[in-house]
């Protein structure tokens, strides 16, 4: 396994003092590689996310992320610290008042002082076109674009300051099947394209996890179930692993069905 | 029902009461101490590096530029309406001189300030209540969280000054045309007579009367914004939270606006008394 990127460990997590959100969490998320965090729906993905950024502080336990732990820094020391990481948002979470390219500008603005106008320009129209998005969309506030554009910019927006450690939120949640797949390989050719960039994705999709991950990880109940190659995911014994898998399966088949849809069309 | 089960049944709902008293004063009490640490934060980020200077100014133009014509509008009937109501009354009394005096003083010491107040905390208060809230709610404030940009430091502190350092201006936009209608009404519809009106003005008014207005003004901007971004930033749940954020922002600025009036009116009497007595 290569070096640790994010070392969570036993992180415990409770809002009203009775239920613990994450119960003994551990977990450790390998540097440059994709990790695809999965698990049904209250299993704690989200809470461990915003742990990870910093948002939240663990009840107990310690997340140490490059080895630095978070969970005991100041809020300016993390405001900080948040610009190593690079985030795509479940619905993109674009500035509305603003255009994709402005969008993309904004944390180079917020960020980059020191560069020239036209520099930051530059840099932000290079992040727009790796991300796949058409030049004549630039121009465009979120309201005119549609939810793959939005994606693109939202990933553009993520990738602005070259992060170490970029964070996809559930990218592919209620979107049909043909845009899931884009975003899929949006995010492989995004790792690809930034190598030595930690990728960590959270999904409640198997299917996704299998096409691009290295790495997959599922909760359950606030705790880790399994941690392991998708490779671990097919032959596990685990019930509810099982029982994750053959909802990738039947989502699989049902791609492929759509996939020779379109083939029979052409 | 015997005397026993009366009392019995007495002492129950009494101790509900209490006990629903003492909850909500615990809300209220918990609610206002969110609130001033929200803006005792918001308040000193404003100082700190970087200055937003660029959303400085795109909050003054929204709050104070584009609320003037509404001040304006707002502004003339009152001093009409006021001039003409006062003529009515002072007319049974033989004072009809004293109309323009009175006029400028209820306009500068209250109505200015607290008629300001209510038009912009609806109309520029609202618009920040509903924008922070759809920010929220569309995940736009955990963008800006992520991406190492303190929300509180772009969005809220530069609103929160935008509304103090405007809202003076906006009400000696008010008083002035107000003082405008006044004097249409007075001169050009009851024919009184010119000279009289601006002398009985100039004998009346002192300038702490036209500043105290100013400063109640700065008072009221501070307070509705401090509220409407409050309100916007901490909205829970989708598009009727939003609604519900906006709704709160602006009723609570409005009653807070007619509460603080009153208490700031009494303090600035109490220091204009010492002030008078320490100049002696």
């Amino acid at each position: 396994m290569n070096e640790i990127a994010i070392d969570v460990s036993d992180v415990r997590k409770t809002f009203d003092g009775k239920d613990f959100v994450l119960n003994g969490m551990s977990l450790q998320i390998p540097k440059g590689e994709i990790t695809v965090i999965i698990g049904f729906s209250g299993t704690g993905k989200s809470v461990l996310l915003k742990h990870i950024l910093g948002l939240l502080k663990p009840t107990s336990g310690s997340i140490k992320v490059f080895g630095q732990e978070i969970t005991t820094m100041t809020a300016d020391q993390l405001t900080k610290f948040r610009q190593r990481y690079g985030m795509l948002f479940q619905y993109a979470a674009l500035f509305d008042d603003m255009t994709a390219l402005e969008n993309v500008l904004f944390p180079l603005r917020e960020h980059r002082r020191e560069l020239p106008r036209s520099q930051m320009v530059e840099i932000a129209m290079r992040r727009l076109h790796d991300a796949g998005l058409d030049e004549k969309h630039y121009g465009k506030i979120p309201s005119e674009m549609s939810g793959g554009m939005r994606k693109r910019v939202g990933l553009a927006r993520a990738l602005a300051l070259d992060p170490e450690i970029l964070i996809y939120d559930e990218p592919t949640t209620g979107l049909d099947p043909v845009l899931t797949e884009m975003v899929d390989n949006l995010i492989a050719s995004t790792h690809n394209l930034k190598k030595g960039t930690t990728s960590i994705v959270v999904s409640h999709d198997l299917y996704a996890a299998f096409r691009i991950a290295d790495n997959v990880a599922m909760l359950d109940a606030g705790k880790l179930l399994l941690f392991g190659t998708p490779e671990d995911f097919l032959h596990s014994d685990i019930e509810l692993v099982k029982r994750f898998v053959a909802k990738g399966v039947h989502r699989k088949i049902e791609s492929q069905a759509h996939e020779k849809i379109e083939v029979s069309r052409e | 029902m015997s005397y026993l089960e009366a009392r019995t049944r007495f002492n129950q709902v009494f101790d509900l009461a209490f006990i629903w008293l003492f909850a909500r004063l615990r809300v209220f009490v918990n609610q206002v101490g969110e609130i001033t640490g929200f803006a005792s934060k918001s308040i000193r980020l404003i100082f700190r590096q970087p200055l937003r200077i660029q959303e400085l100014i795109s909050h003054m133009e929204f709050v104070g530029n584009q609320s003037v014509t509404i001040i304006c509008l707002s502004a003339v009937f009152t001093g009409m309406a006021l001039a003409f109501q006062l003529f009515l009354g002072f007319k049974q009394l033989n004072a009809s001189g004293m109309v323009g005096s009175i006029v400028a003083l209820a306009i500068f010491r209250e109505l200015g300030p607290v008629l300001t107040g209510l038009i912009v905390a609806a109309r520029a208060g609202g618009a920040m209540a509903a924008r922070l809230g759809t920010m929220r709610v569309t995940e736009q404030i955990d963008a800006l969280e992520v991406m190492g940009v303190d929300p509180l430091q772009y969005l809220v502190s530069p609103r929160i000054l935008a509304s103090v350092l405007v809202m003076p201006l906006l009400c000696g936009v008010f008083d002035f045309i107000s003082m405008i209608g006044s004097w249409m009404i007075c001169i050009h519809l009851l024919e009184m007579d010119e000279a009289q009106y601006w002398e009985r003005i100039n004998v009346w008014i002192k300038p702490s009367d036209i500043f105290q207005g100013l400063f109640k003004a700065a008072l009221f901007g501070l307070f509705f914004s401090i509220i409407c971004t409050h309100r916007g930033y901490n909205t829970k749940g989708g598009a009727a939270g939003v609604g519900s954020s906006t709704n709160r922002g602006v009723v609570l600025s409005m009653v807070m606006i007619i509460i603080i009036d009153f208490f700031a009116t009494n303090i600035i009497k109490i220091f204009l008394d010492w002030k008078e007595v320490l100049l002696r």
